[in-house]
């Protein structure tokens, strides 16, 4: 599907290479009008991580280098991306050397030097920032300058993946003038500035009403003559997918709309309105249910509770392998994503290079299932249908946030599971407390006072070193971290610890991708969480808007700068 | 009467402070993380750093009492600025500057305004940013139905049991029963997807400066005007109905009535006087609603006014937000309700309070 | 009240009968609130008795094949004017997207959304009178209990609801098992969040109906207030309680289903109307009879209370039953 949408992208771009060939004025098609249904809140993304205010300050303010369509390093505001082969990254994998290109302008016309990069590193990296894009810049010593037109970022370390600081979606370059008094705890002060960043982009911002709407224009300073094909934009933000989705395809009062979480069904009969297009793209994201391995036991206390290992009988390889035959992963995508959805038993679906293909899940076994357990000595002694570990009821508590398709799974596994003799009772939780860190809450993701949980998870970029260490023993939430930590399902072997450090020194890509798909097989094959579903974006546009390139490796508005009027 | 009121607004003082510190408590105690709803890619270390700029780490009795101090010393001062500097009673004004801007300066004093959580900006300034179009919206739709509503009640109760009555209980409660999550995305599939006649998403920067851009404010406000508006309507309209049919029996009916007023002077002048009671209270808890926004049909119209502010502060638990916009509606009420006490007085002398 | 019996000339010659059967006599000639009762009677019998005839599991999921085979299932009448639609006689109402019989989920839902319906507005009414009496009767209790519905007025409904959940689900859950737990929960987080209204109400009434030549009477006599508020107040404040009432038992079904909805109330897979309504909402046009369905029943619900409330009131009220 990848491979065809990039295709098919490309295809596009062909296609219009013509009419972009033909030198057109500035501005030439009026205005575009985007609908999210998260409105953004900032448009300073060191302050905000949200897609929805990345995805609107990108317009304005842009990386060094960003991935394409296909998940490829592209050079944006430089030459070329550097690499061992040019020169660009040391030997000893060390440092990394950026070629501004020349005669890159800020929006109000003043020119793009590396000190505007060296300072947005000394912006996020302030102790007392609380900048959210910290992460980024995670093993990074310093930021040299040796001249306007040269960045050098040094690592602590040898770094196999030097591309993180300045580069994608989250690592934009912001104007040293604007933001020099906003450094540190001045950050929030500074609203003119947080609300209407200066950037390089093709866009800049003429009004911005938090959580509501943002008005742009056409930045007359852009480096590509004839570009934007549009005067102005309109960013309006909130409502839900339904109304976001109705407004391109059925009402066509709008012309892009983001991230349509929907029922196939729902958007097909949208569709039919015929003033639109909806268009997947796929990235990492994956729909999962979580094992805790763990007791959850509401009798424990609470310094026990979802903390003492193991799971009454979720470490057995039979049940969480029964109970992962006993899905029908081809149905649940039907159901629940149709396009926008593939069968996948990874954690790790993409790039391909980490997708490992080991494993086959995607088809229903309720017999084979019901014989594992079996043989493993799980019966149902009592004749109420429901299988017995020690004499006690095997019954789960499953949670997940609130959300339409998430029910719909909840109800189609539950029983599928009765149908093995396992019984669960759901429980939903509001998405705000759910996924919130609160450590006074009973109800979060990361406590999961549950036996199974199901959400959705991804990483950025294409190099999953940093989402393969969730799998790490040491990351387990626990009351000592405050219930913080990434390893919900509190999966913990000594041999994926050790693997995974291997990972860390790796560099060649190959390699990096054998010990990515074996981390991937060891979480899984040992009980960590059952994959469900390989989630791509839907997101649709006018048919009158062209040069939409759907991308779920950077900003969904990486390319705004190439959309045009259909005439 | 007005030893009344004058007794009432000073209770009035503590009984908002005490609905502050509730509200506070309550809010502190609700489970809940402003970082929530970053992304999942980003990890627990950095979301700690993002809490403590926030000031989470503060003490709670230290941030009630900053945000005491920003609401009624700070706000004030940018209140009076704004007044005396830039609105339309500026020039008649002197200019004052009480208040001293923190971000981009390097002055070593500043005042702190009470700041988002979520846009890191005052908190104030956005309110007035949302007010027009939660007024233009939610406004209208009060007006309507109070205009709609009395007269329909007044009428369905003289005629108790005609057709007409008949018909408005099965209006009024069909729509009352029908949640806005559902009737609002009805008028919209009617009149936006097929019948293309009104906008369903609001357009908030809409100006209205001449007779077509008025049109077009009253077209995109039709449908979320029309939602709300039915079920107010329903609500008032019930009580009108119901006090009046109690006061329609009474002695002193029928002795206007011997007297040989007119129907009219009978029904409007004594009877429709005597029955506003609960009228009144119904409307007076109705006008801070109007600015607090409606929830619901705000989020299915797009209208993105308080309603919609306060709903998103909440879930993205960003307290200085949730905090401000609650005491701001918790003072409204206190008003609303002492004028309600007060029109009881005046509509019904015999009613006292000293 | 208590010289109704002889005021009726049907009586005329028979022994005092008792006040509560002249009520009754009434009530059943008010015609609207006989249809109402009934109706209301019969919704009750269907979803409570219903199940019993209609013998479907409402959140019994077909396995695979048959799922994909049943799923959207029309209703059997839509024959009528769409001769091809997809309809079978094992599922009148239809099913929903996973293929669950949508006339079992329309009873299973009514009876959650009945009983919590009827509940939380018992609930509230009782609160709300309460208050709002002794608010307006006792001069001394005026201040306080009024200033109490104004900080309940102003506080944010989210907020508290989840301090709510979050220090009593556990406890109840533990004392009256899941379900009875949050049966309790769910009625008296309604119940306890929307009684100010009518608090405010009948305080106002009764602050005008006791300076009423009646009650001055009655004080003058030395009639203890207890007997003054519940011989000649409550029954003079019975139109807008009934009201109330009417409006409440709407309200409580929506917030009921707003509850679970967040995941304060009953699990995903337990229907109620309100939650049938909101999941239907996004393939109206598709499905329209899914969300008619569980809209009609709570209107209809909602008008056969309000028009028992209109004959209660009738006939509670000596001066119409007299004539």
């Amino acid at each position: 599907m990848r491979l065809k949408t990039a295709l098919m992208g490309a295809a596009a771009a062909l296609a219009l290479a013509p009419l972009a060939a033909v030198a057109q004025e500035r501005g030439r098609d009026g205005e575009v009008k985007i609908i999210y249904w998260q409105a953004p809140s900032i448009l300073n993304p060191f302050l905000s991580g949200g897609t929805k205010d990345i995805d609107a300050s990108n317009m304005v303010i842009e990386p060094l280098a960003r991935f394409d369509q296909g998940g490829n390093l592209i050079p944006w505001l430089v030459t070329e991306v550097p690499t061992v082969g040019n020169g660009g990254v040391s030997e000893d994998l060390k440092s990394i050397t950026w070629n501004i290109t020349p005669g890159i302008m800020w929006s109000d016309g003043t020119p793009f030097t590396s000190a505007d990069v060296k300072f947005t590193y000394d912006y996020c990296t302030h102790p007392e920032g609380g900048c959210a894009q910290l992460t980024k810049f995670e093993g990074v010593t310093s930021v040299d300058t040796p001249d306007e037109h040269t960045v050098v970022v040094n690592f602590e370390a040898a770094t196999p993946n030097p591309y993180g600081p300045f580069v994608g979606l989250e690592s934009p370059i912001i104007q040293a003038a604007q933001f020099e008094n906003c450094i540190g705890a001045k950050a929030p002060g500074c609203t003119d500035a947080n609300f209407g960043p200066i950037g390089t982009g093709a866009f800049k911002v003429v009004e911005f009403r938090p959580n509501d709407v943002i008005v742009y224009e056409a930045n007359e300073n852009y480096r590509e003559d004839g570009k934007p094909a549009f005067a102005k934009v309109t960013f309006k933000g909130g409502g839900d997918a339904t109304a976001a989705g109705r407004a391109v395809m059925e009402t066509g009062e709008f012309d892009y709309a983001w991230n349509l979480q929907l029922a196939p069904d729902v958007i097909a009969n949208m569709e039919l309105g015929g003033k639109g297009t909806p268009i997947a793209g796929f990235g990492p994201l994956v729909e999962r249910i979580m094992l805790n391995q763990t007791n959850p036991d509401p009798a424990l206390g609470a310094d026990e509770r979802s903390v003492v290992r193991p799971h009454p009988f979720l470490g057995d390889p039979a049940v969480y392998k029964a109970m992962s035959m006993a899905i029908d992963r081809t149905l649940l995508v039907e159901v629940g994503y149709g396009k926008a959805g593939k069968v996948t038993c990874n954690w790790v679906p993409a790039p391909d290079i980490f997708n490992s293909t080991s494993m086959d899940c995607s088809t229903q076994d309720i017999a084979g299932a019901n014989a594992l357990l079996d043989a493993a000595g799980y019966m149902d002694t009592d004749g109420d249908g429901i299988r017995e570990a020690d004499g006690k009821p095997m019954k789960l508590l499953y949670q997940t946030s609130t959300n339409a398709v998430r029910q719909d799974f909840q109800a189609l596994i539950k029983s599928w599971w009765a149908e093995i003799g396992i019984d669960s009772e759901l429980r939903n939780i509001s998405a705000s407390v759910f996924f919130g860190g609160d450590p006074g809450s009973p109800d979060t993701f990361q406590k999961f006072y549950a036996d199974v949980e199901m959400y959705a998870n991804n990483f950025s970029g294409t190099d999953p070193q940093s989402y393969l260490g969730n799998g790490l023993c040491d990351k387990a939430p626990s009351p000592d971290s405050q219930w913080q930590g990434e390893n919900i399902s509190r999966f913990c072997m000594p041999e994926y610890d050790a693997l995974h450090a291997q990972l860390t020194t790796t560099a060649d890509i190959e390699e990096r991708g054998r010990i990515g798909r074996e981390l991937n097989d060891m979480l899984v094959q040992n009980g960590g969480m059952i994959p469900l579903v390989h989630r791509g974006r839907i997101s649709a546009h006018a048919n009158t808007l062209g040069g939409v390139v759907l991308n779920v490796w950077d900003s969904e508005l990486w390319n705004v700068a190439d959309w045009y009027r259909i005439k | 009467m007005l030893n009344y009121t004058i007794r009432r607004l000073i209770i009035a003082v503590p009984t908002l402070l005490f609905i502050a510190l509730t509200i506070f408590l309550l809010l502190e105690l609700a489970p809940g993380d402003p970082v929530a709803n970053q992304p999942l890619t980003i990890p627990p270390e950095v979301r700690e750093l993002m809490r403590k700029a926030l000031g989470l780490g503060e003490p709670m009795h230290i941030r009630f009492w900053k945000w005491l101090v920003q609401f009624f010393w700070i706000e004030p001062q940018v209140f009076i600025d704004w007044l005396t500097t830039t609105s339309s009673l500026a020039p008649i004004l002197p200019d004052t500057d009480f208040f001293i801007a923190c971000g981009n300066n390097t002055a070593a004093e500043c005042d702190p305004r009470i700041l988002s959580w979520q846009f890191r900006s005052p908190v104030m300034d956005i309110v007035l940013q949302r007010i027009p179009q939660t007024l233009w919206v939610v406004g209208t739709a009060y007006l309507v139905a109070i205009v709609i509503a009395i007269p329909v009640g007044v009428y369905s109760a003289y005629r108790q049991y005609s057709w007409f009555d008949n018909a408005g209980t099965f209006v009024t409660m069909v729509g009352f029963s029908v949640p806005p999550f559902f009737s609002g995305v009805l008028v919209i599939v009617i009149f936006s997807v097929q019948l293309n006649w009104f906008p369903s998403i609001y357009d908030t920067m809409h100006e209205v400066n001449n007779w077509d851009s008025f049109m077009f404010q009253i077209k995109q406000m039709t449908m979320p005007v029309m939602v709300l508006a039915l079920q107010i309507t329903s609500q008032i309209s019930r009580f009108m109905r119901a006090s009046m049919l109690d006061n329609l029996n009474l002695d002193y009916v029928r002795t206007a009535r011997a007297k040989g007023m007119t129907e009219n002077v009978v029904i409007l002048a004594h009877v429709l006087r005597n029955s506003m009671i609960p009228v009144v209270t119904v409307i007076a808890l109705g006008i801070p609603q109007i600015f607090g926004g409606a929830i619901i049909t705000e989020q299915v119209f797009k209208v993105n006014g308080i309603g919609e502010m306060l709903i998103r502060a909440i879930e993205a638990n960003d307290i200085p937000t949730v905090q401000t916009l609650t005491f701001i509606f918790a003072v409204l009420i206190v008003i609303f309700n002492l004028v309600a006490d007060i029109l009881y007085g005046i509509l019904d002398p015999r009613i006292r309070y000293d | 009240m208590t010289d109704a019996t002889q005021l009726d000339p049907a009586n005329e010659y028979k022994p005092p009968r008792n006040q509560w059967l002249d009520v009754w006599d009434q009530f059943k000639k008010h015609r609207g609130a006989l249809i109402g009762a009934i109706v209301f009677l019969f919704i009750v019998l269907g979803v409570f008795l219903g199940p019993l005839i209609w013998a479907h599991d409402a959140q019994f999921v077909p396995p695979v094949v048959d799922m994909i085979k049943l799923r959207d299932t029309r209703p059997i009448y839509t024959v009528l004017w769409e001769s091809g639609a997809k309809v079978s006689w094992a599922h009148p109402l239809g099913t929903d997207n996973l293929a669950r019989d949508y006339l079992a989920r329309m009873m299973a839902g009514g009876q959650v959304s009945i009983t919590v319906g009827l509940a939380a507005m018992t609930l509230s009414l009782l609160l709300g009178t309460l208050i709002g009496v002794l608010a307006g009767y006792f001069k001394r209790l005026d201040g306080p209990l009024m200033r109490l519905t104004d900080l309940f007025l102003a506080l944010p409904l989210l907020p508290l609801l989840l301090v709510a959940v979050l220090l009593f689900r556990e406890l109840l859950a533990g004392a009256l098992g899941p379900e009875g737990g949050v049966f309790v929960l769910i009625v008296s987080l309604v119940g306890i969040t929307s009684w100010m209204q009518t608090a405010r109400i009948v305080r106002g009434d009764v602050l005008a109906l006791k300076e009423r030549e009646f009650v001055i009477a009655a004080r003058s006599m030395g009639t203890p207030s207890r007997r003054i508020v519940l011989r000649h107040i409550l029954p003079n404040v019975l139109s807008p309680i009934m009201v109330s009432a009417t409006l409440g038992i709407a309200t409580a079904i929506i917030t009921e289903s707003a509850l679970s909805f967040l995941g304060f109330g009953f699990p995903p897979d337990f229907p109620t109307w309100g939650r049938l309504l909101f999941d239907a909402v996004d393939r109206m046009t598709l499905y329209p009879e899914r969300v008619i369905w569980p809209g009609l029943a709570i209107s209809i619900t909602v008008l056969s209370v309000n028009y028992i409330g209109d004959g209660l009131r009738d006939a509670l009220d000596p001066r119409i039953r007299g004539r």
